[in-house]
């Protein structure tokens, strides 16, 4: 098989077990739109231009609690900044590669892809076309956060909100943190941002919790590194 | 909602994806920044994953009668053990539905 064809193969098989929870965030996504009351054109269209389920969530959080556009697009903005430290980690793969591919490759890189794809880049630094592992995984988050959230959106107030599955957003971060529970230090630095963000809820502004949060715990993260390096 | 709303939190979202990779040259970063980069993942998820589990609806804390703790702790277990994402939600949204369902 063309090795092109193998890595992107790769990345789709990769990232689809990550598929299957984002099915019902998705579903949640579109149920919630049109419960609030936006059109089903406005919600898919939030899904095609923004891309990112956490983004949607608070944005649709913040509309339903009466937030202003500026608040709005703060928070979504606290949000995102991760995606700030995504690409400074992925630079270091991607940094050779033509205008054109960054363009398309910024748009998908979104939580799971990052994680599937962060991975294969560590082991396969020699494969020159790995790029496509990130093309692969990507786009298959694409196709099916749009899917769903067109499912969502026809299934509207069919799905009973009692099966609680809002609980999925938790369970599909939390397992992609699976790997990371066997080095004391990453438990940590997890539980700093966990803290943090839980108290920070409701008394930071702007839902800037999630970014107050992190920061926190890559001081953490920072001093014990240091430290460590000291030790050696 | 406007779509204007809509446009610009894509275009932010977009950009704060495309800044990095787009400005960062390849031997920007030495291995301490690496290492420490490393961490991102554990800084960045609790703090999405943990406020809907301890927080009620009105946003107090809840650790009594709370479902979610449980059924995350036994999804932290399974995950632990078998290294699988599918196994970790599965076993998270199955032991939820058994306590909320069954237990209660």
């Amino acid at each position: 098989m063309n090795k092109r064809l193998k890595t992107l193969t790769k990345g789709i098989t990769d990232v689809s077990p990550l598929m299957i929870p984002v099915v019902p965030f998705g579903i949640i996504f579109g149920v919630i739109g049109m419960e609030l009351g936006l059109s089903s054109y406005m919600t898919f269209g939030m899904s095609v231009i923004i891309f990112g389920g956490a983004s949607q969530i608070v944005l649709l959080q913040l509309f339903s609690g009466g937030a202003s556009s500026l608040v709005t697009i703060t928070s979504v903005g606290a949000v995102n900044s991760r995606h700030l430290l995504y690409g400074a980690v992925f630079s270091e793969y991607l940094s050779h590669l033509k205008f054109s591919w960054k363009v398309i490759l910024s748009y998908v890189l979104i939580d799971q892809a990052f994680a599937v794809s962060n991975t294969y880049f560590k082991k396969n630094k020699e494969n020159e076309f790995k790029h496509y592992h990130l093309l692969g995984a990507g786009f298959t988050c694409w196709t099916v956060w749009q899917i769903s959230t067109i499912l969502g959106i026809v299934l509207g107030s069919v799905v009973p909100e009692e099966l609680g599955l809002s609980f999925t957003i938790s369970l599909t971060f939390l397992a992609l943190l699976i790997n990371d529970f066997r080095e004391f230090k990453n438990i940590i630095v997890m539980l700093v941002s966990g803290i943090v963000a839980t108290i920070g809820y409701n008394t930071i502004p702007f839902q800037a919790y999630i970014i107050v949060a992190a920061l926190s715990a890559l001081l953490v993260a920072t001093l014990l590194t240091l430290i460590n390096l000291k030790k050696n | 909602m406007h779509w204007s709303t809509i446009i610009y939190c894509g275009i932010i979202t977009y950009l704060t994806r495309f800044s990095m990779i787009f400005l960062l040259k390849k031997d920007i970063l030495n291995d301490k920044t690496k290492k420490i980069l490393s961490y991102v993942p554990s800084a960045i998820f609790p703090a999405i994953i943990f406020p809907p589990i301890f927080l009620d609806s009105t946003g107090s804390l809840d650790f009594e009668s709370n479902p979610k703790i449980l059924a995350t702790v036994f999804a932290i277990i399974i995950g632990f053990f078998s290294r699988s994402i599918i196994a970790t939600i599965f076993v998270g949204l199955i032991s939820y539905w058994f306590l909320i369902f069954v237990y209660y």
